[in-house]
């Protein structure tokens, strides 16, 4: 089994305090704390697991800054034996088909089984370009997958609904499946591990080197014709108690006997 | 007229809620723009769940064929196609569920279609499309404005409108022939399996007190669980708690969760992500801690403190063991 997995870096946002930038198209990305993306950890995990099981390789592809290189050493550390970056020049501003035409161009001609992406991009949050990819690779493939079974030339995914259920289904190989959080437990990575697989070589290409042109990926080749954000008002809806902690615990502890029944 | 479609979605004989909060939009958007509000109803033998579309729509276009009994995005991505391609309606919306999810970004590669995903909101100014959505785990919402295509696909956010059955229409049916199946991958539907849930069941507690990523490892559950026992309450959490293992599958609150409407939802150290509001936002009050002011828990809390749990629930403990 050879399987590709496609990763992404992504700033850590869930305890930072996000400011955007001036002309409010983007946040200001300096102060935060570049990981892979939750949802591509597993997939990497996934594609290790089943490597060990099965034999073959696995190739970590991603599309980014000089800085992304930080995520494919990781996923070397963690089992990964070649790594793809795709220098992101010409792609800012794209849209998930701009990446992903990115990263099919760049993967195509390599052999594999199976395709792995994350669900969704905690940044961005498409949840897109797992499934663009497949089409754009003309592959069949299944959304949120919670559990891989490989048997011959098929893979059983089970895909997560809503509602603690689940549905089985049967792909024929190659398929292109993007994984869901929980699926597994991601081995941990020491710096000792990443100091390990430093001499690996990552093979770098651009956007020119892939055939891509100027006018299908970046602003360009983005469907969408502008973006304004904005931060939403704080604490809309909640009364946020304010005063001493004691005073706070005092409060919240009289609204939960009052609201609760609580003695 | 100009149409907007709708994908009617349905699992195991029912039809479910993101269909009708989707129509609930589309007619307001036809409404505003004097355009059609057509339901596209695809599966088996169904006219039962089809006709239930009647009171949302202006028309409802029905395919039927045994491929298309279950959602399967293989057989229904050739069935939409055929659809779309036939119609051509200015604006398609799918649900950003599991089924959708699986469907809109492949659909919208097969066609060449503009697709934004996860929507909260659609509006058409002087004919160009915008939408909002929200990025970076709902911390930032971003204004998106599309390049002028003659259709667009896009997905809608469990969640965003009303889901009503009744919205003062009656959509006439009409079945269209099925496709001839060509160009099909071979992906099969097997079975729907029910994650087995052991453990104690949250949807029943009075009182939850909920953990989340914040609670930061395995080792601080006690502190949690000793304030919940101190107040009668059960244990719950977010997804990143149960998919460390750190609690059971069945103590999670969410889309892929449990939905649970308790007297009172104490959330510790959960940003409020869609995907667990949409398990929680009706409790009937809702109290968060958290150390980030901006987490999007405080837009569906009734109550927020926000500052360190560890430093809140010993405090808070305290109030009820002294007495
Ligand atoms: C298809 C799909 C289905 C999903 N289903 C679900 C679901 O059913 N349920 C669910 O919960 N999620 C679900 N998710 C995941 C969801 O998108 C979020 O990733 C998840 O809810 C985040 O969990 P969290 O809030 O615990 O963690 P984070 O987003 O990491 O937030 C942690 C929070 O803790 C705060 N914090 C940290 N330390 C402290 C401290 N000491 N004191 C106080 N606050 C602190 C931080 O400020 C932050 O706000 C789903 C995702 C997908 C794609
Ligand atoms: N720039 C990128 N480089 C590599 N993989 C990516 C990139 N962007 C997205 N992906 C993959 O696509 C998945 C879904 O991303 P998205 O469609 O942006 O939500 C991610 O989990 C990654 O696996």
């Amino acid at each position: 089994m050879n399987i590709v997995v496609c990763v992404k870096q992504v700033p850590e946002v869930a305890d930072a305090d996000l400011e955007i930038n001036k002309e409010g198209s983007g946040i200001e990305r300096e102060d935060l704390v570049m990981d892979i993306n939750e949802w591509d950890n597993y997939a990497v995990e996934e594609a290790v697991r089943i490597k060990e099981a099965l034999g073959g390789t696995v190739t970590v592809v991603t599309l980014g800054d000089e800085d992304s290189e930080d995520v494919l050493r990781r996923a070397l550390a963690m089992g990964a034996d070649e790594a793809i970056l795709i220098d992101g020049e010409g792609f800012e501003a794209s849209d998930a088909t701009g990446i992903a035409r990115g990263l099919c161009q760049a993967i195509r001609d390599l052999s594999f089984d199976l395709v792995l992406t994350g669900v969704q991009s905690a940044d961005d949050g498409w949840g897109q370009v797992g499934l663009v990819l497949a089409e754009f690779l003309n592959l069949p493939y299944a959304s949120m997958a919670v559990g891989v079974e490989i048997e011959g030339d098929k893979a059983i995914v089970l895909r997560e609904l809503e509602s603690n259920t689940q549905e089985k289904v049967e792909l024929p190989l190659p398929a292109v499946l993007t994984v869901q959080t929980g699926i597994n437990d991601p081995r941990y990575v020491s710096i000792m591990g990443i100091r390990k697989v430093r001499n690996i070589e990552i093979k770098e290409t651009e956007a020119q080197g892939l055939g891509l042109s100027e006018d299908e990926i970046g602003a360009k080749g983005s469907s969408v014709a502008s973006r304004k954000l904005s931060l939403p008002p704080v604490g809309e809806g909640a009364e946020i108690l304010t005063g001493s902690l004691g005073e706070i615990c005092e409060k919240t502890a009289q609204i939960i006997r009052d609201k609760g029944g609580v003695e | 007229m100009k149409e907007i479609l709708v994908l009617a979605e349905h699992r195991r004989g029912e039809l479910r809620d993101i269909t009708f909060e989707m129509l609930s939009m589309a007619n307001r958007l036809a409404g505003e723009n004097d355009m059609t509000v057509t339901a596209l109803f695809l599966g088996h033998e169904a006219s039962d769940l089809s006709d239930g579309l009647k009171g949302a729509c202006d028309s409802i276009v029905i395919m039927d064929d045994p491929k298309l009994a279950n959602c399967n995005a293989d057989p229904y991505l050739v069935a939409m196609e055929l659809v779309l391609k036939e119609r051509k309606p200015l604006l398609t919306l799918i649900g950003h569920t599991a089924a959708g999810m699986d469907l809109a970004p492949a659909l919208a590669t097969r066609l060449s279609l503009p697709l934004a995903t996860d929507c909260l909101e659609v509006n058409l100014v002087e004919g160009r499309l915008e939408v909002i959505r929200q990025i970076y785990g709902g911390k930032i919402n971003a204004y998106l404005t599309m390049k002028p295509f003659e259709q667009y696909l896009i997905s809608i956010r469990p969640g965003s409108a009303a889901a009503e059955a009744e919205q003062g229409k009656s959509g006439a049916t009409e079945t269209v022939p099925v496709p001839s199946w060509e160009n099909l991958k071979g992906r099969r539907f097997l079975d729907y399996l029910e994650a087995e849930l052991e453990d104690i069941d949250i949807a029943v507690a009075d009182i939850l007190v909920s953990i989340g990523r914040g609670i930061g490892k395995p080792e601080n559950i006690p502190v949690a669980q000793e304030f919940a026992d101190a107040i009668g309450a059960t244990l719950a959490c977010s997804r990143p708690v149960a998919d460390k293992e750190w609690l059971p599958k069945s103590r999670q609150v969410g889309t892929s969760g449990k939905t649970v409407n308790p007297k009172i939802y104490i959330a510790l150290g959960i940003s409020g992500a869609f995907q667990h509001q949409a398990g929680m936002k009706n409790a009937n009050t809702i109290i968060a801690v958290n150390k980030d002011p901006r987490a999007p828990i405080f837009n569906v809390a009734h109550y927020g403190i926000v500052d360190d749990l560890f430093k809140v629930l010993p405090l808070l403990k305290e109030k009820f063991t002294k007495k």
